[in-house]
């Protein structure tokens, strides 16, 4: 059971009303592309992912990444049962599609790179740590059921 | 791997933040002891609050070394001779906190930068800061 401040709670509900979920979403996801090239052995039926132009301009990547986003706003709407909310897609991601969980430290990197990017001097240290700490816990339940 | 297209852009960033290294160093260093509070523990003999004068000039130096490195990435182990001494002997630094550090020092990047820090530009410098970090951890063993 997570235990999160007022300061926490707030901050996470405030970060994810004020970001563009069809702008972040692929923004963050086609950067995990771009810096980390590894991590398109996932992808493989996606296209062209040849550079870094290719991949910001590609639909599937885009239509990913809301995607993805779409998923973590589920955890913003149930902070005190992160775990259980994603048994499922946990399972997928072990027993289907076979994602190494390391990755997805990755991508929740990516995430506070370009959340930060889009609040500039209001993402402080404090809202950071917040929005570290919330990514951790959706990292760490994405990767339960993992055996 | 660096291209020499990404060295110089590298180069380039650092060139334009050394008017703000301190800004940026001390941003880093305070976003690093807000997630990732173990790394305080080797600030105990400072002052590490907001806007202190130890945090402005510890935050600077480690911006100007960044700095000065890029300016020759190819000579990073001559450049960095005697931090890497000082890292190994005096500091002993668990080199996880180089990783902590660079994170956060993307961050300030992004902070200060916006739509410039480009995802290109963000894989070119987590690379640098790879880099950087390996080399000043070479002498630890």
């Amino acid at each position: 059971m997570v235990e999160w401040t007022d300061f926490e709670r707030d901050t996470i509900k405030d970060i994810f009303s004020r970001i563009k979920y069809d702008v972040v979403g692929p923004a963050a996801f086609a950067r995990c592309l771009v810096v980390y090239p590894w991590t398109q052995r996932y992808f493989g039926g996606f296209g062209n992912l040849d550079n870094a132009a290719a991949i910001k301009g590609n639909p599937m990547v885009s239509k990913h990444g809301t995607t993805i986003i779409q998923g973590l706003d589920r955890a913003v709407k149930n902070m005190d049962d992160i775990e259980n909310t994603y048994t499922e897609l946990s399972v997928l991601h072990s027993e289907k599609l076979h994602v190494d969980p390391d990755n997805f430290k990755l991508l929740a990197d990516c995430l506070t790179i370009v959340v930060a990017a889009q609040l500039g001097k209001e993402f402080t240290g404090e809202v950071q740590a917040a929005f570290q700490k919330f990514l951790a816990v959706v990292v760490s339940s994405l990767g339960r059921q993992y055996h | 791997m660096l291209s020499n297209k990404e060295k110089m852009l590298i180069a380039e960033i650092w060139e334009s933040l050394t008017p703000v290294a301190e800004e940026i160093g001390a941003d880093a260093l305070l976003r690093m002891f807000a997630c990732f509070p173990g790394s305080k523990t080797y600030f105990s003999h400072l002052d590490i609050s907001r806007g202190s004068p130890h945090l402005l000039s510890h935050g600077k130096k480690i911006v100007l070394a960044l700095a000065e490195g890029s300016k020759d990435i190819s000579q990073l182990t001559v450049t960095l001779a005697p931090l890497q001494i000082m890292h190994a002997y005096q500091l002993r630094i668990d080199p996880i906190n180089f990783k902590l550090l660079s994170h956060c020092l993307l961050v300030a990047l992004s902070c200060h930068m916006r739509d410039d820090f480009t995802a290109v530009a963000h894989a070119a410098m987590d690379k640098y800061l790879s880099a950087f970090a390996a080399v000043l951890a070479e002498k630890y063993r």
